[in-house]
């Protein structure tokens, strides 16, 4: 019988946190993928505190993960918000064309 | 036995003031007619950023914590936010014209910039990393919004958007360390990471969480690896936000730095100073050869903010490198002289960018300060001083902020970082000297528009006085900052 430890939590979050990382940098299709990712990363995060709040039998790190899942969710929305404003200026969420500025 | 106990509220007074204020100022705003709501909320805005400024100088500066030791206030702390606090209300007190004259003036700008600047004195204050996020986070979340504050404007909201995405990676990756930390020390807080790691040991998962902890904190400095956002974003923001993002959230970042660094990870000095002294130099390095190319102003004050923020990284790579404690507090103390000084000459030089506009368009290119000299002798005399400063060339402050900075790195043994910071600085002397060619070399332009406003005169005048007679007068600056860098250490 398998039994789930702390290593793999750690796992899942790490191979999550990687996807989160790499879903920023080599997605080149669309704004909200990179919204959805930065999700990513903040859960992983919330995996990891939760996983070593259980095995550390200490409350701090639910009560960090929930304070990051309120940061996530304004910060969300200020990204939508802003998204919102790019897209009335240029009629385009694709990340290929966010280049007015380079150098 | 009580379950619970009142905390102290007295240690966090400017914040809890200027919570109220940025909230009074809101429901004033809210409730008055736009036009009017815009000057009320900016001239309220400086004067609560300045009387919180006040109460942090009346305060007793002896180390205290408070909230179960998630909260402390120390000399360091006032010393920090002192800095961060002045140079937001000096932004606010210039950015009310340049708001005006491209119809942005909103009354909620000043009040964002309030609750970034809690944000910033929040983190200064932090001993626990939970209240270190949520600091980060008020401030980040307000200076995306105005980063994209012109909503009419492509490269605005642009800029809000990669500062958005890039700055969420950062937090991200911040937020990786510190859950890495507390799963392998198992705590939070500052206080006992601190006794935990006093041996000069710790677990590998630690160091992989100090590692992004670096990681994510060089992203808030624009320390290179981690700066590809900010030339994008300082040329895009509107020019008085950049004028922000140039200083207070560098200064708090950089305060943030020192307090996690030498506060709980001091003992682990070893284990993190390559790291500092990589990103050091990389920053020195690409501050002064990659502005050599830009014709845009604020761009180039882009890659000079990066680059300072490199010479400033060598007081803490000191502070981990030297054995003996009392080149270990010159290292921090020279640090906080140079951010001091910086905040300056950068405030300065933003007056004059945000007084660059012909015909009521805005001029960024370079090229456009041609024949200044001519056409308006004193602001060219000021800019040139400001350049002359930032090059390094004595008798200016920058001179003596450089100076410091390589004496400690001297000192600590760091030669490789004092040599390649001399000649960063002098390949950096190159673009800031250029500055001054265009503006008394150059065949005069047309004038800029003028008057340019009671606002911009009195803070350019506060800076050229600064940067000009610093060196006669450096003592107040130096005590204040050796007594900061006492009490960080001295506990």
């Amino acid at each position: 019988m398998l039994e789930i430890g702390l290593a793999h939590y750690l796992t899942l979050a790490a191979i999550l946190f990687t996807l989160g990382v790499f879903g920023i940098f080599i997605n080149r299709k669309n704004v909200i993928i990179i919204l959805m990712s930065i999700e990513l990363l903040l859960l992983s995060v919330n995996i990891n505190l939760v996983a070593f709040s259980a095995n550390l039998g200490d409350l701090v790190g639910q009560v960090f993960s929930l304070f990051i899942l309120t940061v996530a969710a304004a910060e969300a929305a200020i990204g939508l918000a802003i998204l919102v404003v790019y897209f009335r200026n240029r009629g385009s969420i694709y990340v290929d064309d966010i280049n007015v500025m380079k150098g | 036995m009580p379950i619970a106990v009142v905390p102290n509220f007295a240690l966090a007074a400017p914040e809890i003031f200027l919570a109220l204020a940025a909230m009074a100022l809101l429901v004033t705003g809210a409730f008055m007619n736009e036009r009017s709501a815009a000057r009320v909320t900016s001239y309220g805005g400086v004067l609560a950023l300045l009387v919180t400024a006040g109460i942090v100088l009346s305060m007793n500066k002896a180390s205290r914590m408070t909230f179960g030791e998630t909260f402390i206030f120390d000399g360091f702390a006032a010393f920090m936010k002192v800095m961060i606090l002045v140079s937001a209300a000096a932004v606010v007190f210039m950015a009310k014209e340049y708001l005006i004259r491209h119809e942005i003036d909103r009354f909620e700008f000043p009040i964002l910039v309030m609750l970034a600047t809690l944000g910033m004195i929040m983190m200064v204050s932090a001993n626990d990393f939970i209240a270190l996020y949520l600091g980060l986070e008020l401030q980040s979340l307000a200076l995306y919004v105005i980063a994209s504050f012109q909503r009419d404007g492509t490269r605005s909201a642009e800029a809000g958007l990669k500062y958005f995405v890039l700055g969420a990676l950062a937090s991200g990756m911040l937020l990786y360390g510190m859950s890495l930390v507390y799963g392998f020390a198992g705590t939070t807080g500052f206080v006992p990471l601190a006794d935990l790691f006093a041996h000069g040991g710790a677990p590998t998962g630690v160091i992989v969480g100090i590692v992004f902890i670096l990681a994510g904190l060089a992203f808030k400095v624009s320390a290179v690896p981690f700066h590809m956002w900010t030339p994008d974003v300082y040329e895009g923001a509107p020019t008085p936000v950049t004028a922000l993002f140039a200083v207070a959230p560098k200064i708090a970042a950089m305060g943030l730095l020192i307090r996690v660094m030498v506060g709980p990870f001091g003992d682990l000095g070893g284990q993190w100073q390559q790291i500092v002294i990589f990103i050091s130099i990389a920053s020195m390095i690409l501050g002064a050869v990659a502005a050599i190319n830009q014709r845009n102003i604020k761009r180039l004050m882009a890659y000079s903010s990066i680059g300072n923020m490199g010479y400033a990284l060598i007081g803490l790579a000191v502070a981990a490198e030297a054995a003996d404690p009392v080149i270990r507090a010159d290292g921090i103390r020279n640090m906080l002289i140079f951010l001091a000084i910086y905040v300056f000459m950068n405030v300065g030089t933003f007056a004059v960018i945000l007084t660059m506009r012909r015909g009521g368009r805005m001029i960024e290119d370079i090229d456009g300060l041609a024949g200044l000299s001519k056409t308006n002798p004193l602001m060219a005399l000021c800019l040139g001083v400001f350049m002359f400063s930032m090059a390094g060339i004595p008798p200016f402050a920058g001179f003596l902020g450089k100076l410091y900075i390589f004496q400690s790195a001297v000192q600590a043994g760091l030669f490789p970082l004092a040599i390649i910071g001399v000649l960063a600085s002098v390949v950096a002397a190159f673009y800031y000297i250029r500055i001054v060619k265009v503006m008394y070399f150059d065949a005069a332009d047309e004038a800029f528009d003028s008057p340019i406003g009671m606002e911009m005169k009195s803070i350019l005048v506060i800076s050229f006085i600064f940067v000009t007679f610093f060196i006669l007068f450096p003592v107040p600056l130096i005590a204040g900052a050796t007594r900061a860098t006492a009490s960080l250490l001295g506990g």
